[in-house]
């Protein structure tokens, strides 16, 4: 049935989107004169039951074998016809779509314009029809494992929840502990349940869970392959304490000779830890790390007599032989849950961060209410003799966020919320206090915000709409330069401490990701995922999913739903245990290759290399294509010099007729 | 009386997108001249969203206290320039109302019979040069350093000192340099903040003209005002424009320059809004200071990106703000004198002038003076 093709073509009208604007009538009649046409017809909906149900009719009694749908986008509906094709007994790649919806009646308002291209696109995709030939996909088993990156609450819910469903997990952290930027909060809004207290349980379940792997202090160094079979490589980083021999007794800290003198990173920098360390009280694992770039010892080879340490240890747990270790593994899935850096204030030097110790951020505060903190939970800012609990408190808001100037167009989502919280923390903690919160919008769109936001305001924290623009010192007093908006009065509002609601932002190393696995970044740098809506959690490359602020600020409920997400899309494919792959791959002509190895080169998925083989008796180089590898981008057959790289279902001899039809309608 | 087409009135919400703003305040909030002065610039912002009140808006006397220092649109989260609201108002009065002050009316008319707006005739430009070894570039030449002097500085007895010093490290550092000369026109940077927006444009072509003909591999400009307009505002100059400390921290850093003389002092140094605020030079002035033998350089709190405006730039050399409250400039000899400061330092001549006159309203003369950081270096080579 393949030797004459009998074309169907189905003009759909979309409602009005297509009607209103292109002529669908005109098209039909115009699609009907064209060669190998054997039906045409116009419909108000193809994608629906009935429309669908008109292709199969049609293939049934008129023994059609080349369908052409002039609709939408094929991103939208392809996948839609091919399996009416496929319930209709023919090969779902015998369909050709003209996009006469997003390439012509969204885009154009002259009727008849619109009509003529939309009749010139018809006519281009009936000519590619003619030639479609019929793709087969192919199934390949799925590793029943996942790799998890990134140990905050994110990628902690997508471990367990794999886990919990039978399935092995590599977890894998950067820093000695899961837990992440929740384990720094004190409370969470806006519940004002304890984070520890919630979180904690989590930490403990991973470390436990017979199913995860869980690889702290580690990093991914590399991943290969594709969809069900991707291999992996991990540093696991020297601890320099055997972690098989520690219990976590903390003796080697309380001996360090830089005890209470290195910034410790869980604190902002605000308390102190040892060079040996466990980074907060509750962290999993509960093992000691020694930070390589501070001990003395690894760095000038001598502390002291010897390593106070290593003695202490009556474990004997410390040993500073101890190399990186890789580790090497297969997943079938991987769930990127790398979450997100806090904006950095010295990106805007108006609000003097750099310059006054008792200008904070969000996530300082943070530390400094929390009763694991520097300070126990008490507010106080300076040392010694200088220390003092500020009265006159200010907030303010978007501090890095909604700000071209710095490059961040985008809210943080966050900050309305948790400047709140802090608010409220504080007037709790420092009885009398006078907290005013500088916004420009509030935004308290969450499940319980609203209610929230009520109830700090009748709380006695005063809101006051304008967009600080300067920080400045005056005697003991930090100036605040900011306009009262609704009042329209420029005020100069004098307080002891100033605390910036700092922005998400994407991660500093996220470019590491990136190239490792070749995720691409929407325009605020996040991580992008496939479709805004329809495949939030997913990415460009088949088998990897996002979770988390890594691709986009989230709260804590919204990290946590995404990452059951990423989890349920992972076990989509742990679980039927084999992956279709992509039928419209490329596919190298090894009589006609050169070997040139442009192809290889240009490849973003690596999915070519140079083969050697045998023509008419003597050794020659050829590209050949990993078909599981292949994602069908056409690069190289776009490159290919000698037109021996070619793309399936886009070949030159199918698409060149397509352009050429073009032509002769001009 | 309607004087403006309604296509005029479209063109300034497009103009300055003011569709874009959200109201945040950080324009004003930031403005320097609240603490004195009635002036919101959020509110013209706003208000000019209705078209209707433009002309009305153009006649209230406080669109005349903007200083143009930039802040509004340098702290703006939206990427507006609420000050050029301003000077768009400013342009309806003057050049669609014909409203002009006698003294703004001159300093216009002076740019554009005499190429300056201090009434000079423009044959005695170059008559600081007197007695100097000064080398005139010739137009097609090569030159590495085209020198722009400034209309202030060219006729004001008080700053022709700024020139006269440059030529004399410009030869002593053997620098390939070549001043522009009695062609020499107003860069017009104030004339567009004045609101002549047509003899503005009309400037910025003759001298885009005039500037691109010398063969020049870049621009060295004494004023922030000429440095930030070419820079900013002159979209078909074809060299590249720098301030002149950014030329002599060169030369200090390659050590073609260096000082004879010390000078043990407190030095303060005052960011220039049109050179920091505005351009992000900040460390060049204070790199030159810092070289001087003996010299102890201290800050003000409010520096750098937080630096306060004098009032000097914006047209306010020719429109005097109603407001007994303390000019800015006052605050900033008062604030300087608290430091101990000896001298305080700028690198702008509109600054010397603004601060010359608060210091001695302040009666700090005996303790403090302001000088041009070439003045300062100027005396400190043989």
């Amino acid at each position: 049935m393949n030797n004459k093709p009998k074309i169907g073509v189905y003009v759909c009208h979309c409602g009005v989107n297509i009607a209103r604007t292109v002529d669908v009538e005109a098209v039909r009649e115009f699609a009907s004169r064209l060669p190998n046409v054997k039906v045409v017809r116009n419909y108000a909906y193809m994608c629906s039951d009935p429309g669908q149900l008109l292709i199969r009719d049609d293939v049934e009694k008129e023994g059609l074998n080349r369908i052409v749908v002039a609709s939408c986008s094929p991103r939208m509906h392809e996948n839609t016809f091919r399996k009416t094709l496929a319930a209709a007994g023919l090969n779902p790649y015998y369909l050709e779509m003209a996009n006469i919806r997003e390439q012509c009646s969204w885009v154009h308002e002259d009727r008849e314009e619109a009509t003529a291209k939309a009749k010139k696109l018809v006519y281009a995709a009936v000519a590619k029809a003619r030639l479609l030939e019929p793709l087969y996909e192919k199934e390949v088993e799925v590793e029943p494992a996942s790799l998890v990156i990134g140990g905050g609450i994110a990628g902690i819910q997508a471990a367990l929840d794999i886990a919990n469903a039978g399935f092995k997990v590599y977890l894998v952290e950067k820093t000695p502990s899961v837990g992440g930027r929740m384990s720094q909060l004190d409370k969470t809004f806006p519940t004002l349940d304890c984070s520890a207290c919630i979180l904690t349980p989590k930490m403990v379940d991973v470390a436990n869970h017979p199913n995860i792997e869980l690889l702290a202090y580690s990093q991914v160094e590399d991943i290969s392959g594709y969809v069900g079979n991707f291999d992996v490589k991990v540093r696991k980083k020297a601890r320099y304490v055997d972690v098989d021999k520690c219990t976590g007794c903390g003796i080697c800290a309380e001996e360090c000779r830089l005890k209470g003198r290195i910034p410790s990173e869980f604190d902002m920098g605000m308390g102190k830890r040892s060079a040996i360390y466990l980074p907060f009280p509750q962290a999993v694992p509960a093992k000691y790390t020694i930070d390589p770039e501070r001990c003395l010892y690894l760095t000038r080879g001598k502390c002291g007599k010897s390593p106070k340490c290593a003695d202490a240890c009556t474990a004997g747990a410390i040993n500073f032989e101890q190399q990186d270790e890789i580790v090497e593994f297969k997943v079938g899935t991987v769930i990127v849950a790398t979450g997100f850096d806090t904006f950095d204030p010295t990106r805007k030097p108006e609000y003097g961060y750099a310059d006054y110790d008792n200008v904070l951020t969000g996530l300082e505060l943070e530390r400094l209410v929390s009763a694991s903190g520097p300070t126990g939970g008490n507010i106080v800012l300076g040392e010694g003799e200088n220390a003092f609990v500020p009265k006159d408190i200010a907030f303010i808001k978007c501090v890095g966020s909604r700000d071209k100037s710095v490059g961040n167009e985008y809210c943080s989502r966050v900050c309305c919320m948790y400047t709140a919280k802090l608010a409220h923390l504080v007037e709790e903690k420092i009885p009398g206090a006078n907290v005013r919160i500088y916004y420009m919008d509030v935004r308290a769109f969450g499940k319980g915000f609203e209610e929230f936001y009520d109830r700090v305001r009748r709380e006695g924290i005063r809101y006051i709409r304008g967009n600080p623009s300067e920080i400045f010192k005056r005697g003991d007093k930090l100036v605040i330069k900011v306009e009262d908006t609704l009042a329209a009065t420029p005020l100069e509002d004098e307080v002891d401490m100033v605390v910036l609601a700092v922005g998400l932002e994407p991660r500093k190393d996220a470019r590491e990701i990136i190239d490792i696995l070749r995720l691409s970044q929407s325009a605020d740098r996040f991580y992008l995922e496939a479709h805004p809506k329809l495949a939030p959690v997913d990415t460009a490359t088949d088998g990897v999913f996002l979770a988390g602020c890594a691709q986009g600020p989230k709260d804590i409920p919204d990290t946590v739903a995404q990452a059951k997400g990423a989890a349920s899309s992972a076990l989509v494919l742990l679980s039927s245990g084999k992956v279709k792959i992509q039928a419209q791959i490329s596919f190298i002509n090894e009589n006609t290759c050169r070997g040139c190895g442009y192809c290889v080169e240009i490849c973003p998925y690596g999915a070519i290399e140079l083969v050697t083989i045998s023509r008419m008796g003597n050794p020659v180089q050829v590209g050949r294509v990993n078909e599981a590898l292949c994602k069908g981008c056409g690069a190289c057959a776009a490159a290919c010099f000698s037109g021996s790289a070619q793309q399936k279902s886009f070949m030159d001899r199918q698409i060149l007729p397509q352009i050429a039809v073009l032509g002769v309608m001009r | 009386m309607n004087t403006l087409m309604n296509e005029e009135l479209q063109d300034f919400i497009q103009k300055y997108d003011l569709y874009g703003c959200v109201q945040c305040g950080r324009c004003t909030g930031g403005c320097p001249v609240t603490v004195r002065t009635n002036l919101n610039v959020r509110r013209f912002v706003y208000n000019s969203l209705d078209q209707s009140m433009l002309e009305d808006l153009a006649k209230l006397p406080e669109i005349w206290d903007c200083t143009a220092c930039n802040t509004c649109a340098v702290r703006c989260p939206k990427g507006l320039k609420p000050v050029e609201v301003l000077m768009g108002l400013r342009n309806i009065l003057v050049v669609d109302q014909g409203v002009v002050q006698p003294t703004v009316r001159d300093a216009l008319e002076s740019v554009f019979l005499e190429g300056n707006p201090w009434s000079k005739p423009r044959k005695t430009r170059s008559d600081w040069m007197e007695g100097l070894e000064v080398r005139i570039a010739e137009p097609g030449e090569k030159v590495e350093n085209l020198i722009f002097v400034c209309c202030t500085v060219a006729y004001d007895p008080r700053v022709q000192i700024l020139a006269k010093n440059l030529v004399k490290l410009l030869n002593k550092a053997g620098v390939d340099y070549g001043f522009v000369g009695d062609d020499e026109a107003c860069c017009a940077s104030e004339v567009h903040h004045l609101g002549e927006e047509d003899l503005f444009m009309e400037m910025v072509e003759g001298n885009t003209e005039l500037l691109n003909e010398f063969n020049a591999e870049r621009i060295v400009t004494i004023s922030p005002h000429c440095f930030s307009t070419f820079k900013n505002q002159y979209p078909s100059l074809k060299p590249k424009v720098i301030h002149y400390t950014q030329l002599i921290a060169e030369l200090l850093e390659a050590q073609k320059l260096s000082f004879d003389r010390e000078f043990s002092g407190k030095i303060v140094f005052h960011d220039p809004c049109f050179l920091g605020k505005q351009n992000g030079v900040f460390d060049e002035p204070r790199a030159i200071l810092k070289q001087i033998p003996g010299v102890e350089v201290v800050e003000f709190e409010r520096k750098r990106e937080r630096s306060l405006c004098c009032e000097g730039g914006g047209g306010k050399m020719w429109v005097e703000t109603e407001s007994k409250k303390e000019r800015l400039a006052e605050t900033r000899a008062r604030d300087a004198g608290e430091l101990g400061a000896d001298i305080l330092a700028v690198a702008c001549p509109f600054c010397v002038l603004t601060l010359d006159d608060a210091i001695k309203a302040k009666g700090l003369e005996e303790q403090l003076r302001v000088a041009e950081i070439l003045e300062i270096i100027g005396d400190l080579v043989e």
